[in-house]
């Protein structure tokens, strides 16, 4: 079907190739141009990447060592950006906790429960989830999720389970807690882990499937016993890329936490551990000289945080799958 | 070799072990919802949410204690699964619902001219306007930010990208190919902010400290977007078949030619899919444009100098900070959002057409 | 809940069958059962009988049907959506398709052995021995296990070459042990009938004469129904055959004739059967 396309330009291109083929290099100009054009992209994505390390270190190292009266705040730097640390962390685990087993129900629905034509539309509207910019989720976030949560499960959670650590405090009337960010957060990472999950347990060998079947299992045994062990790596790799993104997640944290200064474990308070990003996002703007420099160290941190998660995340895809020996 | 195995026992069981009719579970969701209804409300009130809960835990409770009962243990197992499957999944689909409900209710409240054709710039009999609570000012500015900056983050990030794709998959078989690939795997999980500091600081080494501008959000917007293209386009040419490259080198064509005229353009529709998904990935992006274009009232078409307002952080900064009276500035926010969603709503279906339409018959 | 006896079989519209056996009762027997994918006729009223303790081959060409008709001898063929049947399927005199039975009571009671080998790669050899007990056992002792596993591995002929590494993957042995293996997990829970879907065919020859053999020593345990394209191996394995045909691209697959082995392969009743069985087109 594509003969007309290459074969006419094939048959103005063979002959004079075919008489000089004898003279010329087994490469043109034009092919090692091309070819090097190429390698030359490639080559410039490594230096892309080093870049970033290189510039953040370079220009956020003053804001490290600097001199500690320039910056706003008397603390050093591990004293400043420890908070942070403590923060993003927090965020991220409190969403990777509520998304995973919510995006492995939801993968096994779409993949095994829901009818063929259904599953289509909602792998579809998960897909676009994951698209929506994260300055929605953080405007719905506080004008619908906080006030909801603030009047219905905080108070009730205040004066029942606060003997629990991370239900003490004075249950915040604004909603701006450290749970509502993590809700919404979780709402963010969801597709992602569901769409890797749902990938993971479609691809599961019919041949086992059967051979469960066969067997005399119920569905819900045939996909513990063959769905489950088959994905189980897949989805790990899954929340792991999804503890990736929320560990970044600038806007909706900015625009739903209320920060304050200092290692808060409560999560319905209005005073809780800024994350890394949304530090940067609130204080940017308006920062000059040494501040921004050390934001921009923060942001080194935040980098080198999410590479190794990365890493990590990379190093159990692939040595974990067991689904594979024979 | 066989040892004696006792014969297969005929089973006294019937094959029918009780099966439980086929309306006793809505019977049960009936009454769970009722229960739920009634105990919430003579306890706190109308709490949709706390009735919901208790409703479909009864649920869960009641019908798989109904199926231990007339069917077995393993019926009872199977079915709680495919109850709690069914409940985690609408769990999920009502914060979804209400995120486009709430954008589309609050952001059409501003989808007038005004919005479309006006920047921020606004004269002080509008700002007398505004307190008396008429809708003034635009988004224009920022839909000119953010087309210029998605423009220049497009032509950085295409290219580079198609081109480390084509690298990859055409002639890479060395470290080089995979280091890059490893490192395009990181590039993948780059915090946005992350992005932007790097740009920031890309152009203060060179251009001094405070520098903001469309192309250093351009340009941090193509390191989030390059991965993407490099990843769709990657695998977009792995499947192009070997034979299609062997039968146009077999006929003396030159292999750069071969690539452009035989492999691209079989593989040309997953590739403007894969782009069009990136873009739509950017096009939201918030946080590194805060830190690289900034915001600004006017429209600015100078991507060289001066801050650029995109729609994202405009929506942004007309939230946080919506100046007298809060609502004008709330519902500028809302708009912003709604066109957003809008946006990347188009962009996704596109995509999914495209790649439903202009694929060549015959490939996967 | 008697099943007819051989002799008074209801008429047939298609496809003869005879016996001179004496009555033992079918462990299966199939009355008028039409085979649908959706709307699609894929086989067409069959009637026939599996005796007891013995190997039935099912021949016939490439989609002729006869994978389709195994399958649904344990409702494996509902596993596509909008597959259905019309028709009865007695086993021991109880019709399975009766609409209050659970396909999963079905298969406890029929296993099936596939096409190609498929151990459960995440788990062990003993484990996937057990695999069809778990389901139905409560809690299985270690020594009940044990000796489940070595019964069913020593009648799969299995158990001298893997009783040294029970615990590795069940992926980690050859193509026609890993047939074995299969086969020791389906005897495990001791069905009363065996189902095989070409059983042999991804293997080598040494293999299938390894399973060949076995089979030769399962039935005299289990009722055996095995779906074949080598006419060579119905020949040697089974008792009784049935040759499955069909008329043309998209007719519905039929039965059409069925009888003791030796006098399918030699004296055949219908001209079609024996045009197959001495090679004239298949």
């Amino acid at each position: 079907m594509w003969s007309p396309v290459f074969f006419g330009e094939a048959t103005l291109v063979s002959q004079p190739v075919a008489q000089e083929k004898i003279k010329k290099a087994p490469t043109s100009v034009p092919d090692r141009l091309f070819s090097s054009l190429s390698q030359a992209s490639a080559a410039t994505i490594l230096l892309l990447l080093s870049g970033v390390a290189f510039f953040l270190t370079v220009v956020g190292w003053s804001g490290i060592f600097g001199d500690i009266e320039g910056m706003s705040g008397s603390d050093n730097f591990v004293e400043y950006v420890g908070p942070l640390v403590f923060g993003t962390v927090y965020a991220a685990t409190l969403a990777l906790l509520i998304a995973t087993p919510l995006a492995f129900a939801v993968a096994l629905f779409i993949s095994h429960y829901a009818p063929r034509r259904l599953a289509q539309t909602l792998g579809y509207v998960v897909d676009l989830l994951a698209a929506i910019p994260s300055v929605v989720f953080g405007i719905w976030g506080i004008t619908v999720v906080a006030p909801l949560l603030s009047k219905n499960v905080y108070p009730w959670a205040n004066d029942n389970l606060s003997f629990i650590p991370f239900f003490s405090g004075t249950a915040s009337t604004s909603g701006r807690t450290m749970l509502t960010a993590g809700m919404v957060l979780a709402m963010m990472i969801l597709p992602i882990i569901t769409a890797i999950s749902r990938e993971v347990f479609l691809q599961t060998p019919r041949l086992h499937e059967e051979a469960s079947l066969a067997l005399g299992a119920t569905k819900w045994e045939m996909i513990r016993q063959a769905v489950i062990p088959y994905g189980r790596s897949g989805v790990i790799s899954g929340a792991m890329l999804g503890l990736g993104r929320a560990l970044g997640e600038t806007m909706a944290v900015a625009i739903i936490l209320s920060p304050s200064d200092g290692y808060f474990w409560s999560i319905l308070t209005n005073q809780n551990s800024n994350t890394i990003a949304s530090n940067i996002a609130l204080k940017f703007p308006e920062a000059y000289g040494l501040d921004v420099n050390r934001l921009i160290a923060t942001g080194l941190v935040l980098f080198l945080l999410s590479f190794g998660v990365n890493m990590l995340a990379r190093r159990v895809a692939n040595s974990g799958f067991s689904g594979a020996a024979g | 070799m066989t040892a004696t195995m006792s014969p297969p026992q005929s089973q006294v069981s019937s094959l029918t072990t009780g099966k439980m009719h086929r309306a006793i579970p809505f019977a049960i969701c009936a009454f769970s919802i009722a229960v739920g209804v009634v105990g919430v409300y003579s306890i706190g009130g109308f709490k949709w949410g706390w009735m919901a809960i208790v409703a479909a835990h009864l649920y869960l409770l009641l019908v798989t204690i109904a199926s231990r009962v007339i069917e077995d243990r393993r019926q009872a197992t199977d079915r709680a699964m495919r109850t709690v499957m069914t409940i985690a999944f609408t769990t999920v689909t009502i914060p979804l619902i209400s995120v486009f409900w709430k954008v589309i209710a609050e952001g059409a409240s501003r989808f007038d001219r005004k919005f479309f054709t006006g920047s921020m710039r606004i004269t002080p009999e509008d700002m007398l306007a505004q307190m008396e609570g008429a809708a003034v000012g635009g988004a224009l500015h920022a839909m000119a930010g953010t087309l210029i900056i998605t423009a220049i983050a497009g032509i950085i990030s295409v290219p580079l990208g198609l081109l480390t794709a084509i690298y990859l998959v055409e002639y890479g078989k060395g470290k080089l190919a995979g280091a890059v690939t490893r490192m395009v795997d990181v590039m993948t999980g780059i915090p946005s902010i992350v992005a932007g500091l790097f740009a920031y600081a890309l152009f203060e080494l060179f251009l001094g400290p405070g520098t903001r501008s469309g192309l250093s959000g351009g340009v941090a917007l193509s390191l989030l977007m390059t991965p993407v293209v490099v990843r769709s386009s990657e695998e977009m040419l792995r499947l192009v078949p070997n034979e299609l490259r062997e039968a146009s080198l077999a006929l003396g064509v030159a292999k750069w030619r071969t690539i452009l005229k035989v492999v691209l353009p079989t593989a040309i529709a997953g590739i403007l899919t894969g782009i069009t998904l990136a873009v739509a990935r950017v096009i939201g992006e918030t946080a590194p444009l805060l830190v690289t274009a900034g915001v600004a009232q006017d429209i600015n078409l100078n991507p060289f100098s001066g801050r650029m307002t995109t729609l994202p952080v405009f929506s942004y900064y007309e939230y946080v900070q919506p100046g007298v009276p809060p609502e004008t500035g709330i519902a500028r926010a809302w708009g912003a959002a709604l066109m957003l969603v809008m946006i990347v709503a188009v962009l996704f279906t596109a995509a999914r057409i495209m790649s439903h339409v202009l694929k060549p018959k015959g490939l996967k | 809940m008697t099943a007819n006896s051989e002799i008074d079989m209801p008429a047939q519209t298609a496809g003869t069958t005879h016996s001179e056996e004496t009555s033992v009762e079918p462990v299966i027997a199939v009355n008028n059962l039409n085979i649908y994918y959706d709307k699609f006729l894929a086989v067409r009223d069959v009637t026939m009988e599996i005796a007891s303790r013995s190997i039935t081959a099912l021949i016939g060409p490439s989609g002729c049907g006869k994978s389709t008709f195994l399958r649904s001898l344990n409702r494996m063929h509902e596993v596509i959506p909008k597959a259905h049947v019309d028709g009865v399927v007695q086993l021991n005199g109880e019709n399975i398709y009766r609409p209050d039975v659970d396909p999963v009571t079905v298969r406890r009671r029929i296993g099936m052995v596939f096409q190609r080998p498929n151990p459960f790669p995440t788990m062990s050899i003993y484990e996937n021995v057990l695999a069809g007990m778990r389901l139905n056992a409560n809690r299985l002792s270690k020594p009940d296990a044990d000796e489940i596993v070595e019964r069913s591995l020593t009648g799969a002929n299995l158990w001298g070459e893997v009783k040294d590494r029970l615990d590795n993957p069940g992926s980690s042995l050859s193509g026609g042990q890993q047939q074995r293996l299969c086969i020791a997990r389906a005897i495990a829970v001791e069905p009363e009938v065996l189902l095989m879907d070409e059983p042999c065919s991804a293997l080598d020859p040494i293999s299938t004469m390894a399973i060949e053999a076995l089979m030769e020593q399962l039935k005299d345990q289990f009722t055996i129904v095995i779906v074949t394209h080598n006419m060579q191996q119905a020949a040697r394995v089974s008792q009784r055959t049935a040759f499955f045909n069909i008329d043309g691209p998209g007719q519905p697959g039929h039965i059409v004739e069925m009888d003791l082995t030796e006098k399918m392969f030699s004296n055949p009743q219908e001209k079609a059967t024996s045009d197959y069985v001495t090679g004239r087109f298949g």
